[in-house]
């Protein structure tokens, strides 16, 4: 029985490692002097926006562009001098399904199984273990045609498992997708981590980064502008907000300098439907609450609801490439 | 790369290729149906009224004609095959694995080689049917049938390349269009003998002409030749002119299949 070309990867070091990677197309640096590290069994997030260099960087190491200066290694294979051993070490799903849409999706898995070099009846197993381990099994004798498009990202995830890659790059993995589709693709690359693949994923989505990811790198302009876990880069914000719904009929200004005087921070006041909404930053987390509180019966004011949370990584975002202006806070 | 994994690999492309007719035969369905309705126009619409140089049944004169020039328009199907694949995510797909540069066009070959020979053999049934008899042999009949695929076999590359390089539908659909003077200036509907002169060459040197003239001797069938290199050597210049367009074509679409990107 052919088996699928396994990995010559090394037991030890991080599944990916670039140093200083510069690229540039026509007059502008795609790529900056950029950094990453990517630790086995982790799913990593390159988060960004449109431009910031976030697909050059997966397409350099994924061996699919060449690299003008710096160095990186792929489980443990230089994309300079190893290519092929790179390529048939990593998986790698764009952002257009690469599927045949008139066959089945247990067809495709099959297909590209043998065409791997897995016997009949070993490639039947393998798509048979992914189609079920990405939750595929009831859809996988139907055209690919009838799939949407949550389904058809999760079988181009099935096809690129199918040789057991060390790393697995995802492009924008749910780009175009609608809610549900979205979930399941999340489910899927966890699912896909549980296997043994390391992921490294692409998104300008900052709840997919929080959802997924160990860590995240936050690129801007081809450079790393902040890296950490999802719970450190908040942390970055300086701590929790905390939110404070009001009756309609409160002075917002006696609630905004109540709460500013227990918060020292800048507090935000919106009117909605319900009444007023008051939003502001703190480090004191429950106490700071409870102080909100008290302040504000002081006034002869009552809440309709508190409520204390963390901040939202689309917050950290703003807060990060804002400060992109001044180099030296630019490395992390 | 060795021949064996190559031939391993085109043929899981061609069962693929396969797969595709068995979901949605409309495409060669429509295809016989089209020739069919040539036969029976040209048959007993303007076949009345045709006389053959040398003599003989018209509808003898035509149906090898008409095997060859099926044949010929078969490669609009494949490079409409081809011009699809490439431009959907699949053939990114095929070219991301480590597999040989020629397996996905020679699975597309194999695949089209098995439609037209089930193609030949209803054009074969309905000419039986209307009334077309072949004269010659068995051998001598499966012969004229193995130069009509391998006719097909050398235009289908022609097909893949042509695929490949015209990816918009405008390019696919001019050549759609193109593929009928060429395959009207040869000897299928009548003789060259009764064209002008210079347009009589052309079509006597049509690659279509040499097979249909082959064919039409090898089934027994009025050749509607009196004169010129098609009259004694007909079956080497149909074994020939293919391998001229195979020659030229195999490297070229190998080529473009290698080269192309986006």
């Amino acid at each position: 029985m052919t088996q699928a070309p396994s990995l010559p990867a090394p037991a030890t070091g991080p599944a990916l490692h670039a140093r200083g990677l510069r690229k540039h197309y026509g007059g502008t640096a795609a790529l900056d002097g950029f950094d990453l590290t990517v630790e086995r069994g982790t799913v990593h997030a390159l988060l960004g926006p449109n431009g910031a260099g976030k697909s050059t960087a997966v397409n350099t190491l994924a061996t699919l562009t060449r690299v003008e200066e710096g160095e990186a290694r792929v489980a443990g294979l230089d994309v300079r001098s190893q290519h092929a051993q790179v390529r048939s070490a990593i998986g790698l799903v764009g952002q257009a399904a690469a599927l045949d849409e008139v066959l089945h999706g247990r067809e495709n898995l099959v297909m590209f199984a043998r065409l791997h070099g897995l016997s009949t009846p070993a490639a039947r197993d393998r798509a048979a273990g992914l189609l079920e381990a990405l939750d595929l099994t009831e859809a996988a004798d139907r055209k690919v045609s009838t799939y949407s498009g949550g389904m058809r990202r999760r079988l181009d995830i099935a096809v690129a498992l199918l040789t057991r890659p060390a790393v697995l790059f995802l492009d924008e993995p749910t780009t175009g997708l609608d809610p549900r589709g979205r979930a399941d693709v999340w489910e899927a690359v966890r699912r896909a981590v549980a296997l043994g693949t390391t992921v490294l994923l692409t998104t300008q989505y900052l709840d997919e980064a929080d959802q997924l990811a160990d860590r995240i790198t936050v690129m801007d302009a081809g450079r790393v502008v902040a890296e950490g876990s999802p719970a450190e880069l908040k942390s970055r914000l300086g701590g929790d907000r905390v939110l404070v719904g009001l009756p309609d009929a409160v002075d917002a200004a006696v609630v905004r300098d109540a709460v500013a005087a227990v918060t020292h921070s800048e507090v935000h006041v919106d009117r909605d439907a319900g009444g007023l909404v008051v939003e502001a930053g703190t480090a004191g987390g429950t106490h700071a609450l409870v102080a909100v509180v008290r302040a504000l019966d002081a006034s002869g004011v009552t809440p309709t609801h508190v409520h204390l949370r963390e901040p939202t990584l689309d917050e950290v975002f703003l807060h990060l490439t804002d400060r992109t202006a001044t180099p030296e806070e630019s490395h992390s | 790369m060795s021949a064996t994994t190559t031939l391993r690999q085109s043929w899981i492309i061609m069962l693929r290729d396969l797969k595709h007719w068995q979901r949605e035969p409309w495409t060669p369905l429509f295809g016989i149906a089209f020739t069919i309705m040539l036969v029976l126009v040209f048959g007993y619409l303007f076949g009345g009224s045709i006389v053959l140089p040398g003599g003989g049944d018209y509808l003898d004169y035509l149906m090898p004609g008409m095997f060859a020039l099926a044949m010929m328009f078969g490669l609009e199907g494949t490079m409409t095959a081809i011009a699809n694949d490439s431009k959907r995510g699949v053939t990114q797909r095929f070219r991301s694995l480590p597999i040989s540069s020629v397996a996905v066009p020679l699975g597309r070959a194999g695949a089209d080689l098995a439609n037209s020979t089930v193609e030949l053999l209803v054009l074969v049934g309905g000419g039986l049917v209307i009334g077309w008899r072949a004269g010659g042999s068995w051998s001598e009949s499966l012969l004229a049938v193995a130069l009509l695929l391998w006719l097909r076999f050398a235009l289908l590359w022609v097909g893949i390349l042509l695929g490949l390089v015209l990816r918009g539908e405008g390019g696919v659909m001019a050549v759609q269009v193109l593929v009928w003077p060429l395959g009207f200036l040869s000897n299928v509907f009548v003789s060259p003998e009764d064209m002008p002169a210079w347009l009589g060459t052309v079509a006597q040197w049509n690659p279509v002409s040499a097979t249909a003239a082959a064919c039409r001797d090898l089934f027994g069938n009025p050749t509607g030749i009196t004169t010129g290199p098609l009259a004694e050597h007909a079956t080497t210049v149909a074994l020939v002119w293919p391998l001229v367009i195979a020659a030229v074509f195999v490297p070229l679409s190998a080529r473009a299949y290698r080269r192309l990107s986006g």
